[in-house]
């Protein structure tokens, strides 16, 4: 009646949740990178924005923080396309749609770091006459990013985690991996006995290795 | 198109439901064992605050639909089964009650010290301070993040349905196997969550500004 552990089968596959984690991390990597720029464009365009592009920016951020990502992942990849007569790859679908999705945390992220900076310093800038873009890159700008990095790392652990929903599209990061394994070996819970540490393991490797660096860059030194 | 409505309408409504019922038993749940668990963290000796803590740290780190498919199929192992749905639930409300322990510990956490001395020095037992004390300023500090908490339970219900269970985001689906079109069908899905989430996140917005004045 006890069940026969067999790990065989998830080692003879294991290039398959190897290259699925490169997948996530690479895809949460690409996705941060463009939900920043989305992000800090919105951030900026909200603090320095009328009315209108506040209510716009505002409706993108609660549109997004309401919606659950899995919905937004079938949106973009069987939606979108289904209207328009195009088509585009899984990966670069679901790169997009994180990238949607983090830009909506990270406009808020950006706009707490941008109200963050000292009124004194950007006055100071003025004072010195620096047009606004010299503002922006020598005073703003760097403050802001050394606030903001501890709110980053989170973001980036927990869309790392949320590379997991890509395998409902045929993404073929860690969880798609263990799921193939799973229907072609039918070893169920030892793939996700196995697959489950790789998700722990790589969160807190991540955590860590991101706390070294805002320490590196943190404003007050310890 | 009204037809169209009136043919698919009661599908959604049923799949609503569903969400509705994972979402509720999720929060209550969660909420019960969370708030337990945040207390057991900041009084707890060390076998109790310790174990808690690890259980925290595994669950938030494992992605929600892996910790799934572990129950799922991890439950059945130990010779316990009681279905996809009842597990779903149950590993939803896992995950949740980690979360709700850590938004616990910080309202507890937040309490200056002073006020816990001050009921020593009155002769308060423990249950009496938390009762009296503790307890009634805590919960200010709790409600607001909780109640984004429990936005992100309904999110987070939206991932039974890739355990097979019929809730509003499978329901959209087989909706969509039916009539092929879907545009339309994922875009009114994404507004009746949007109607349940966005009133939550108003109602945590309100609460803020009603108990900001208690700021030390």
């Amino acid at each position: 009646m006890a069940y026969h552990f067999n790990f065989n089968f998830v080692w003879r596959y294991a290039d398959k949740l190897y290259w699925g984690l490169v997948l996530s991390l690479e895809i949460a990597l690409v996705s941060i990178l463009i939900g920043m720029v989305i992000g800090l464009a919105l951030a900026l365009a909200y603090t320095g924005g009328g009315r209108l592009t506040k209510t716009a920016v505002s409706a993108y951020v609660e549109f997004i923080r309401n919606v659950p990502l899995l919905l937004l992942v079938y949106l973009v990849f069987y939606g979108i396309p289904s209207a328009g007569g195009f088509a585009y790859d899984a990966k670069t679908s679901f790169v997009a749609t994180l990238a949607i999705y983090s830009g909506a945390y990270l406009v808020e992220v950006f706009r707490a770091g941008l109200d963050a900076i000292p009124k004194g310093l950007v006055d100071a800038g003025k004072a010195i006459g620096l047009t606004p873009w010299q503002r922006f890159l020598y005073v703003r700008a760097p403050m802001m990013f050394r606030i903001v990095l501890p709110s980053l790392s989170n973001v980036y652990v927990s869309l790392f985690k949320d590379t997991s929903l890509a395998y409902v599209i045929a993404v073929p990061e860690l969880t798609y991996g263990a799921n193939w394994i799973k229907t072609n070996t039918f070893r169920v819970i030892e793939v996700w006995l196995v697959v489950w540490p790789m998700y722990l393991v790589t969160c807190y490797a991540l955590i860590y290795g991101l706390r070294i660096l805002e320490r590196r860059f943190s404003l007050v030194r310890r | 198109m009204i037809q169209f409505l009136i043919n698919t309408l009661p599908f959604l409504w049923q799949g609503l439901l569903v969400t509705l019922a994972v979402s509720g038993l999720v929060v209550a749940s969660s909420l019960v064992s969370g708030v337990l668990f945040g207390v057991g963290l900041v009084y707890g000796r060390w076998w109790i605050a310790w174990p808690i803590r690890v259980y925290s740290d595994i669950l938030r780190g494992t992605p929600l639909i892996v910790l799934i498919f572990l129950i799922i199929y991890g439950l059945p192992l130990v010779g316990i089964d009681f279905g996809n749905y009842a597990s779903a639930v149950i590993a939803l409300a896992a995950f949740k009650t980690a979360h709700v322990a850590e938004i616990a510990r910080g309202a507890i956490q937040s309490i200056h010290f002073g006020q816990t001395d001050a009921g020593k020095a009155i002769g308060l037992t423990f249950r009496q301070r938390l009762q009296y004390v503790i307890m009634p300023q805590a919960v200010r500090r709790f409600l607001p993040p909780w109640i984004n908490a429990v936005a992100d339970a309904v999110k987070g219900s939206a991932l039974v349905s890739l355990a097979g269970i019929v809730d509003l985001t499978l329901a959209t689906q087989q909706v969509i196997g039916r009539t092929y079109d879907p545009l339309p069908m994922y875009l009114l899905a994404a507004a009746m969550y949007f109607a349940i989430n966005y009133s939550l996140s108003m109602a945590s917005r309100r609460l803020e500004s009603r108990f900001a004045y208690v700021r030390e």
